[in-house]
């Protein structure tokens, strides 16, 4: 479970990044966010995964207070979320593999538990024929499809994403968007950032939707703007 | 590990750069250290006891000097036995055949644990009542204990100043190593691994540096050690400064080559890895 409560975000130049942010997420959503550039979106993101912290107001995610973390906890609040990046942020030099790997072996997984997780993780993205590729061998929606791998290989209780398809073209968009709902649907809490507003009213998800630094709705519904 | 040849082999070669230096000095240190012992050791102080007191209350003080802090030994010298050592040191031509033991005072040679406390002891031997005189070179002392002195600050001066610089090199090395893997420790820390983990193979490269470098410098520091103690041996002038034999102090040497180059390496890559570790 995700909750924010009056949740007020200044960056040290005096920038008011989120003036007061309340909603909460229970496990198993959907949850698109969504709002006009600058609104503050990945700065929620950016609070969800330990990487700044709250000038005031409460963070709760998957157990974790993040408003009041230890620094030594921090690791393993992330190891609960799985992060993915509208730039991928694959490693160019290994190999599809061995990036799942990297992950695995970063939170000291067994080898064995490596070698029969990663085969099963990259059939769910559709690519158990690609793992010895390189990533600059692969269509940027194929490499995304490695990066959701990657955010899904350690088996976190939620996934969020950062602009996912921002890159891709709206085929590909609509390929990322049915698979993270296909991971939804496995019971994973998926909360995507996004400016597609075709595929937003398509999927016909719980939107949050955010104006400078405000939640200006939240519910079901559709995107307009 | 050790993709950087180059900065690689500068790391450990400023290391052991680092190490023979340092070692080198302590080296001289403790050989300067040891014949300046001996020498102090040879600079006895001499304790004149008053002519009021007979033979026998002369020889009593004995059990009262021989309890002064920092006394080692104390041996009594009769005005008998001070005139026969003297005649028998001075007198080549017999001159002094005739000399009356009565000239010479009853005396007490005395030898010191610890020389530097010289000037203390001297006070503490003059409080002895009946001792009326007490001789020593303390100059001579005083210079022994100075120049020993000035040596050492100079030496942990050169040692501090060489030691940050290993650690400085090994550090930009390593930090080289993390720059090529700066996407790799973000992703690791994207997924949650702890700063130990991402630490660890970076402090074993800093290690394996100071190790190397340890190894190498006491390779190096026992030939020279040697080489040196030889030129030593051989040579007409300087016979008499008596050399610490390698075989007695090599294992406190790799000793403290080993935990230096610990040192080092493991303090190089905490540098340069500190930053990294943010967020
Ligand atoms: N590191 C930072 N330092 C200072 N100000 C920042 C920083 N990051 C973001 N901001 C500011 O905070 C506000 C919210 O930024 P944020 O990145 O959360 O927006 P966003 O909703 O993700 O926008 P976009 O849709 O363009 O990605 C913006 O005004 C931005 O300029
Ligand atoms: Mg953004």
């Amino acid at each position: 479970m995700i909750r924010f409560t009056d949740v007020i975000k200044t960056y040290d130049n005096g920038t008011e990044a989120l003036k007061g942010i309340s909603f909460s997420i229970e496990d198993g959503e959907f949850v698109f966010l969504v709002g006009p550039s600058g609104s503050g979106k990945s700065t929620i993101i950016k609070l969800l995964t330990g990487e700044i912290i709250p000038n005031d107001g409460r963070i709760m995610a998957n157990g974790f207070s993040l408003s009041n973390i230890g620094e030594w906890q921090i690791p393993y609040m992330r190891r609960t979320i799985g992060t993915i990046f509208q730039d991928f942020r694959l490693i160019g030099k290994k190999t599809v593999y061995d990036n799942l790997s990297l992950a695995m072996r970063a939170v000291d997984a067994a080898p064995r538990e490596v070698k029969n997780r990663i085969p099963y993780v990259l059939e769910l993205v559709g690519l158990e024929n690609k793992m010895n590729r390189y990533p600059d061998e692969l269509s940027g929606g194929e490499q995304q499809r490695v990066a959701i791998a990657r955010a899904l290989v350690n088996n976190p209780a939620t996934i969020v994403a950062d602009e996912p398809t921002g890159n891709l073209d709206p085929g590909r968009s609509l390929e990322i968007m049915t698979l993270l709902e296909r991971i939804n649907a496995l019971g994973t809490t998926v909360l995507v950032v996004t400016h597609e507003k075709e595929l937003v009213n398509r999927l016909g998800k719980r939107i949050i939707m955010i104006d400078e630094g405000k939640v200006v709705s939240d519910g079901l519904g559709s995107y307009e703007v | 590990m050790f993709s950087h040849g180059f900065m690689s082999f500068a790391a450990i070669g400023i290391t052991v750069a680092c190490l023979l230096i340092m070692g080198t000095f302590s080296l001289v240190a403790v050989n300067a250290n040891q014949n300046l012992k001996d020498l102090q050791k040879e600079n006895a102080i001499l304790a004149f006891v008053s002519d009021d007191l007979t033979d026998e209350q002369a020889q009593a003080l004995h059990s009262q000097l021989s309890v002064v802090d920092n006394v080692s030994d104390c041996t009594f010298v009769s005005r008998q036995q001070a005139r026969d050592e003297y005649v028998q040191k001075y007198d080549e031509d017999d001159l002094y055949s005739d000399l009356e033991a009565g000239i010479f005072r009853n005396r007490y040679v005395l030898h010191l644990t610890d020389p530097d406390q010289m000037k203390g002891t001297i006070e503490a031997v003059r409080g002895v009542s009946g001792i009326e005189k007490v001789r020593a070179d303390e100059d001579i002392s005083n210079g022994f204990v100075t120049l020993r002195n000035i040596a050492s600050v100079i030496s942990i001066a050169l040692i501090t100043i060489l030691f940050v610089v290993s650690v400085f090199i090994i550090s930009n090395t390593i930090k080289l190593t993390t720059f090529d893997r700066r996407d790799e420790i973000a992703i690791m820390k994207m997924v949650g691994a702890t700063n130990g983990f991402i630490r660890w193979p970076f402090v074993f490269e800093g290690l394996l540096f100071g190790f190397c470098g340890a190894a190498v410098a006491f390779g190096l520091q026992w030939l020279l050690y040697e080489a040196v103690a030889r030129g030593i041996a051989n040579s007409d002038t300087l016979q008499l400064v008596s050399v610490v034999p390698f075989g007695n102090i090599w294992a406190p040497v790799a000793g403290v080559f080993a935990a230096a180059g610990i040192v080092i390496g493991v303090g190089g890559s905490l540098t340069a890895i500190r930053k990294f570790l943010q967020v």
